[in-house]
């Protein structure tokens, strides 16, 4: 089960068990995607979503804990594309992903991103935009602090 | 996943870098999968592509000592000598190319340059595991051959073709082979055209899932199935299908389904082959190219090409570009085929794909292929889709429409 713990000063952290399929840690600031993403499809030196008519379109992925369903495209774009952002370092810190298949697999694995998958609350009612979320491939963890949290306290103190 | 005391070793590192990258990635696959352990191959196609996440990985494995201990063919990259002589291209570009080319001889694959080995260089047999990157190739050797691979990206079929083995999931399975959507095929279906119409058409429409074709009347030529599967698998993500009657796996809709019944049913009448015609067209007026073999051309498409423009003569502002194997434009120099071609002003070129950087001259320039596949990747200004013989009145006349 997921444990909620007060996190003292500032927020509430939430924990949640997933499943490794690329190891590593990362963390950074959550970008939560409801439609799959093509990385060729975002500008390799800076990470900016350059697909017009994506959600993302406009946002940057760089650094950031990218939450998406799946990949889409082809498997030599899908995987150039990461591959070009983590040559540039504005590849995501880390990915958790719905829907896993083998051209995302190779695609996180060539980057060297952490991705993993089947997190024990669905990551897209857990986890906003904006959270700061530390994903922990190895030990098959992931700590969401609640910025909602941290805002709510900022108004209330 | 379960390793053998070998794998192990090999995942420890113990036979050096280039295996044990190969095997983590191999692992990787196999944890998200599930599967519970690796089974043996016989043979694997990497659609090498010559992009820099292409090289990066082959590098890593060939530096780190790793070959191929199973036949791993290779995607066209470029003939680099072929275009070197005619464009220019940029230092960058060409060095990435020669690293790749360079890697996948270190590492031990069989340099085919091509992206239809299924036919010629590296053929798998009924029921063989096998690893199979490249749009065309997945489904053709899951469909047509009955050999079982997943859709591999070109790094997963090179990791398993340097271990021998791949993990045990998906289409490995028999389970996983059955089909998911009934497609009746009500439209006429003349010429290799009307398969890549009915492959973009059905692909669009489904997404990933494995069809089953009812209602073909006659038995698909091998070159109306390779561009069937190419078009099923780049407007689709569509690994495998089932004819029943004509592919081997399912001899009746009932074996093609496993006894299930069918997730949804679409048909497909001469209507809708029109509108995806449509929808292919552009602008007509003066075109610069014209591209063919996206998939490379077989032996007969060359002939076919040679055939048209025997006695004729290109416009001369048109560039005519056929791509095609090493084999077969072997046999088709032998034959005379690419003599005609030539002497019409065309060229036949072997080892190069259209979705690389040698085509930078045509960026902004306007042409005609038979293939949206070739259209689809974007590196021209504009490519209409329409019929070889179009393609080559065009070619003569330096304009379409």
């Amino acid at each position: 089960m997921p444990r909620l713990k007060e996190n003292g000063d500032e927020s509430l952290e939430i924990t949640l068990k997933c499943h490794k399929i690329i190891g590593g840690y990362g963390q950074g600031e959550a970008l939560v995607s409801n439609e799959p993403i093509c990385f060729y499809l975002t500008d390799p030196k800076t990470g900016i979503v350059r697909e017009k008519s994506h959600e993302l379109a406009g946002k940057n992925l760089a650094n950031k804990v990218l939450v998406f369903p799946s990949g889409k495209a082809s498997s030599v774009v899908q995987i150039d594309g990461l591959y070009k952002l983590a040559s540039n370092n504005v590849a995501p810190k880390a990915m958790i992903v719905k829907d896993v298949e083998t051209v995302l697999v190779v695609s996180a694995f060539i980057a060297k991103v952490p991705l993993v998958d089947r997190l024990e609350k669905d990551p897209f009612e857990v986890i906003r935009t904006g959270d700061f979320v530390k994903v922990d491939a190895e030990k098959g963890l992931v700590r969401i602090a609640k910025q909602e949290v941290r805002r709510n306290r900022d108004v209330t103190s | 996943m379960y390793l053998t005391k070998e794998e192990e070793r090999i995942f420890n590192g113990e036979l050096g870098e280039g295996t044990q990258k190969a095997m983590e990635l191999l692992v990787a696959i196999g944890d998200a999968y599930d599967a519970e352990r690796l089974i043996p191959i016989t043979r694997a196609h990497a659609a090498s592509s010559g992009q820099e996440g292409d090289m990066y990985f082959v590098e890593l494995l060939a530096k780190g000592g790793a070959s191929c201990r199973v036949p791993t063919t290779t995607n066209p990259v470029y003939d680099m000598e072929y275009f070197h002589s005619i464009f220019e291209i940029p230092e960058k570009e060409a060095e990435v190319a020669r690293r790749v080319k360079e890697g996948y001889k270190q590492i031990g694959a069989i340099l085919s340059w091509c992206c239809t080995p299924y036919i010629t260089e590296n053929i798998p047999l009924y029921g063989e595991h096998v690893a199979f990157s490249e749009s065309s190739a997945t489904p053709y050797v899951n469909s047509v051959i009955g050999a079982r691979t997943n859709r591999e990206a070109a790094q997963s079929a090179l990791a398993a073709g340097v271990i021998g083995k791949t993990p045990k999931y998906g289409l490995q399975l028999k389970e996983n082979r059955k089909g998911t959507l009934l497609v009746k095929v009500e439209a006429t279906l003349k010429d290799e055209f009307d398969f890549t119409l009915l492959g973009q058409y059905v692909g669009k429409q489904i997404g990933y899932g494995i069809p089953v074709f009812t209602g073909m009347s006659r038995r698909p030529a091998t070159e109306e199935l390779i561009n069937l599967c190419a078009m099923l698998n780049t407007s689709g993500a569509v690994p495998m299908f089932h004819i029943p009657g004509f592919t081997v796996e399912a001899q009746t809709v009932e074996d093609a389904f496993q006894g299930d019944v069918p997730e949804g049913k679409i048909a497909v009448t001469d209507k809708e082959l029109k509108q995806t015609y449509e929808e292919l067209q552009g602008a007509s007026g003066k075109i610069d190219f014209v591209m063919l073999g996206c998939p490379h051309y077989t032996l007969k498409q060359v002939e076919e090409v040679a055939r048209l423009l025997r006695g004729k003569k290109i416009h001369d502002d048109v560039s005519f570009w056929v791509c095609t194997s090493a084999t077969a434009k072997f046999l088709a120099e032998r034959n005379g085929y690419v003599e005609v071609i030539e002497k019409a002003g065309g060229h036949v070129v072997p080892d190069t794909c259209i979705d690389e950087p040698c085509w930078h001259p045509y960026r902004h320039k306007v042409g005609v292929t038979d293939s949206p596949k070739c259209a689809y990747y974007r590196r021209f200004k504009e490519a209409v889709v329409i019929r070889l013989k179009n393609c080559v009145d065009a070619a003569i006349k330096g304009e379409w429409g």
